[in-house]
């Protein structure tokens, strides 16, 4: 289970859960999830038309999430946040449809950019996962102090010349670039849900922003190692036990963190 | 002493309607000025201005010094992982990029800050978590950790029991008077700011008038603010502004103006 092709599974995955937990923190923190969900989603139309033309998938989904980070961040001027979201997702979805339906062998590859191909991933494809991975991160640690001030108190960031503005655009950014090379392996799907699981749960456990994004990596991690070995064993697919454990480590932490509370309040009251 | 801050005539015209008309004050260090109105009279608009997030139609607007900023009131939801410190912290460094580390000094300077405003108590309680008058005196101590010349506070006295808004005003008297911060603070009742104003710039209608609590509440100076009949009632030494009739002429203004004070 350690060996070969399985190795770059691991090491790929750990990436990945990497990004996902950081990224994820900071988009259930702004209330991004809708948008976390849109993008790379949407991006997977990239990845058809790219196909369809001939070019590498890769460049289409760069292509598509960066353009949808820039819809996004744009139409959010002008209407609301989620409007704007859902506007930008569906117009990528429609083309998507187009694409797909233009190409004739397209279906199974649809199929592993929504639900990844984990189990094979190639051995030049774990390098450029691993840095672009790195450069998000490092992306996010310059920007962390505005990103964290104009995502939990915009009122106040923007008076402190914190557009809030620019900060959707650049974490639309960050999120797109981790999508872009994520996605073909992982899946559209299984990013969203390691990017908002282990995210909402950790902040249930924890009040210290650090340790809240320390824990969703921690939780994305066994997430995903977890899924791992219990898909290598049973052949049901990778998407399906991340999904299942995401919600139960949700619940976990949201019951933890009802039972501090309560904790809390007897303790007061004493 | 020279003045931290100068508005010279500044009108504000907001999607073609005007919303202020040649409003003109100074704030000297240390000044204590308190920004009354009704609702909907254009105090954000006119704070927007002094921060800089508001362009002005006309006149100018001269800024001396760094601005610290209260919000009226946090959006935050309760499970938000941010504690009362961190908050704190942000308002010393929250708008640089890079990584800072921890430091022992700004440690201090934190705790120093959250016993000023009398919230070390819940200084690990996360912030969503706390009551209004709580979240005030936090965002207090968030805008002044960096130290600004002038805070600007827009209503931060809406929606407190009255015990919390005592305890707040007395914060910003006292680090006003410490620091020797100017402060403006936007308020619609006047009453709990009236022993520690050095100025009040009234607004209504747009317009404003400048000067200490006796020399603008008075009727003439009201009334022609206003644009109709008001009187000024000084009851239980509580000030009521009343408008003698009810026009309706000014309907944004009409409960303010009969009630509120």
């Amino acid at each position: 289970m350690f060996t070969g092709l399985m190795l770059n599974t691991w090491i790929t995955a750990t990436a990945v859960a990497v990004i996902a937990g950081v990224t994820g923190f900071f988009a259930v923190l702004r209330g991004s999830s809708f948008a976390a969900h849109a993008i790379p989603n949407g991006a997977f139309a990239g990845a058809a038309g790219a196909s369809l033309l001939g070019l590498n998938p890769f460049a289409g989904l760069a292509a598509f999430s960066v353009a949808g980070a820039l819809g996004i961040a744009g139409l959010g001027r002008r209407a609301r946040h989620d409007v704007a979201t859902a506007l930008t997702f569906v117009m990528m979805l429609g083309l998507g449809a187009l694409f797909v339906s233009w190409s004739t062998e397209y279906a199974q590859q649809a199929y592993s950019l929504l639900f990844g191909e984990v189990f094979g991933v190639a051995a030049d494809e774990v390098l450029p996962i691993v840095a672009l991975g790195a450069a998000s991160i490092a992306a996010i640690a310059v920007m962390f102090r505005p990103l964290m001030l104009s995502s939990a108190l915009p009122e106040v960031a923007e008076a402190r010349g914190v557009s809030a503005r620019r900060m959707e655009l650049a974490f639309l950014l960050v999120m797109a670039l981790a999508t872009s090379m994520t996605v073909p392996v992982v899946g559209a799907l299984l990013m969203f849900s390691l990017m908002i699981g282990p995210a909402a749960a950790a902040r249930s456990v924890t009040a210290r922003p650090l340790a809240a994004i320390g824990l969703a990596v921690g939780i994305a991690l066994v997430t995903v190692w977890t899924g791992i070995v219990a898909s290598y064993q049973t052949n049901w697919p990778l998407g399906f036990f991340v999904g299942v454990l995401g919600g139960v480590f949700f619940l976990f932490g949201r019951a933890y963190g009802a039972g501090r509370r309560r904790m809390a309040v007897r303790t007061a009251a004493a | 002493m020279a003045e931290l801050l100068r508005l010279d005539g500044v009108g504000v015209r907001l999607g073609g309607r005007e919303i202020l008309r040649d409003v003109s004050f100074t704030i000297a260090p240390g000044e204590f000025t308190g920004l009354i109105g009704p609702n909907g009279a254009g105090k954000t608009t006119l704070l927007r201005v002094i921060l800089g997030l508001q362009p002005v139609a006309t006149g100018a607007m001269l800024l001396n010094g760094s601005v610290g900023y209260v919000p009226q009131k946090l959006a935050i939801e309760p499970d938000t992982p941010l504690r009362v410190r961190d908050v704190v912290g942000l308002g010393l460094d929250g708008h640089k990029l890079g990584i800072r580390l921890p430091s022992r000094a700004r440690r201090e300077r934190v705790n120093e800050m959250l016993t000023a405003v009398g919230a070390q108590r819940y200084a690990n309680a996360r912030i969503g978590e706390l009551s209004g008058g709580e979240q005030q005196r936090v965002m207090i101590a968030h805008a002044l950790i960096a130290r600004p010349r002038l805070l600007l506070l827009d209503e931060p006295l809406a929606n407190l029991d009255i015990a919390s808004v005592g305890g707040i005003v007395s914060v910003l008297a006292r680090l006003a008077r410490a620091e020797g911060t100017a402060v403006l603070i936007s308020a619609h009742d006047m009453n709990p700011l009236v022993p520690v104003m050095d100025t009040i710039v009234y607004v209504a209608s747009g317009r404003a008038a400048v000067g200490s609590t006796d020399q603008v509440v008075q009727p003439e100076v009201l009334s022609r603010l206003y644009g109709q009949h008001v009187d000024v009632l000084r009851v239980h030494g509580r000030i009521l502004v009343v408008a003698a009739e009810e026009t309706g002429a000014v309907p944004a203004d009409a409960e303010h103006v009969t009630a509120a004070g």
